[in-house]
């Protein structure tokens, strides 16, 4: 058992980027789903973190230009 | 004539061979938008990521033998290309030494729900543009936005994104940290100045 923390929320913040990326330990998942169970607080801003890197990958991604396929299409060896 | 037929001829084995590539060619191909889209935001500009993009492909055509069937084609594709913008010395754009200190994790959120007391985190997000997250992520230094682009966009994993960048497992994690911090400032930075204009 870790001893509980002073400030629960500055902890929770913390484990926030490794909780999202799906690499804090069987131990530190408990605790921090714990606290988010109990913390509206922390539950709103992990909720916007998870919104906002979806939200990020889709402003992000932009269609190749359809000329650039070709142009790639275009560099294939031909065959002999 | 049993001996014969086991030992494949010439031609067969040209046929086989022109029959993998092919098969390599077509493969590497359908992953253009995946590439590009990395290409994109590694580069400077539209058509930097263009010519990183071709370059990339010709290099990958002409060097298929050295790609190992079964692995990560992806990967492998994104290696040529992160090597090729270096190469170029696309990295002039280096971290400064001494970078202000980024604001905490939820100091976006803050920034963005304290005005309309908004409840719903998704609707909150929407106050961002597209134009601003586009602008925001060209500003943060490269190290830092290879990183984010590699993990959060080209969703690779700490392992794959270290292997391309030729870095450390721990050192992705730290410039991730950071890059996702400097990026969420530069966000509430261009909320703050669209609504003090």
């Amino acid at each position: 058992m870790t001893p509980p923390h002073e400030d629960p929320c500055a902890h929770c913040e913390e484990m926030m980027q490794p909780y999202l990326d799906h690499i804090l330990s069987d131990e530190e998942m408990r605790e921090a789903e714990a606290h988010l169970d109990a913390c509206e607080w922390c539950r709103k801003r992990y909720r916007f973190e998870e919104s906002l890197r979806v939200y990020v990958r889709q402003a992000i991604n932009q269609p190749m230009p359809a000329e650039l396929k070709v142009r790639l299409a275009a560099l294939r060896i031909p065959l002999e | 004539m049993a001996e014969m037929a086991e030992a494949p001829s010439d031609a067969t084995r040209i046929a086989a061979e022109a029959r993998d590539r092919v098969r390599f060619e077509e493969d590497a191909l359908a992953l253009s938008d995946q590439v590009y889209s990395v290409a994109r935001h590694l580069a400077n500009s539209r058509d930097e990521a263009e010519d990183l993009v071709q370059e990339t492909y010709s290099r990958a055509f002409r060097s298929w033998r050295s790609f190992q069937p079964g692995t990560n084609l992806r990967a492998w594709l994104l290696r040529i290309l992160t090597n090729l913008n270096i190469d170029r010395g696309r990295r002039r754009q280096r971290a400064p030494q001494m970078q202000a200190l980024e604001a905490n994790d939820y100091f976006l959120y803050d920034t963005l729900a304290s005005d309309d007391g908004a409840t719903d985190e998704e609707r909150v997000v929407e106050r961002l543009s597209q134009d601003d997250i586009v602008s925001a992520l060209s500003a943060v230094p490269h190290d830092f936005r290879d990183a984010i682009v590699l993990v959060d966009i080209g969703d690779f994993s700490y392992q794959d994104a270290a292997q391309i960048l030729g870095i450390p497992i721990g050192t992705v994690m730290s410039r991730l940290h950071r890059g996702r911090r400097i990026l969420k400032r530069g966000l509430a930075e261009s909320v703050a100045e669209e609504e003090g204009t």
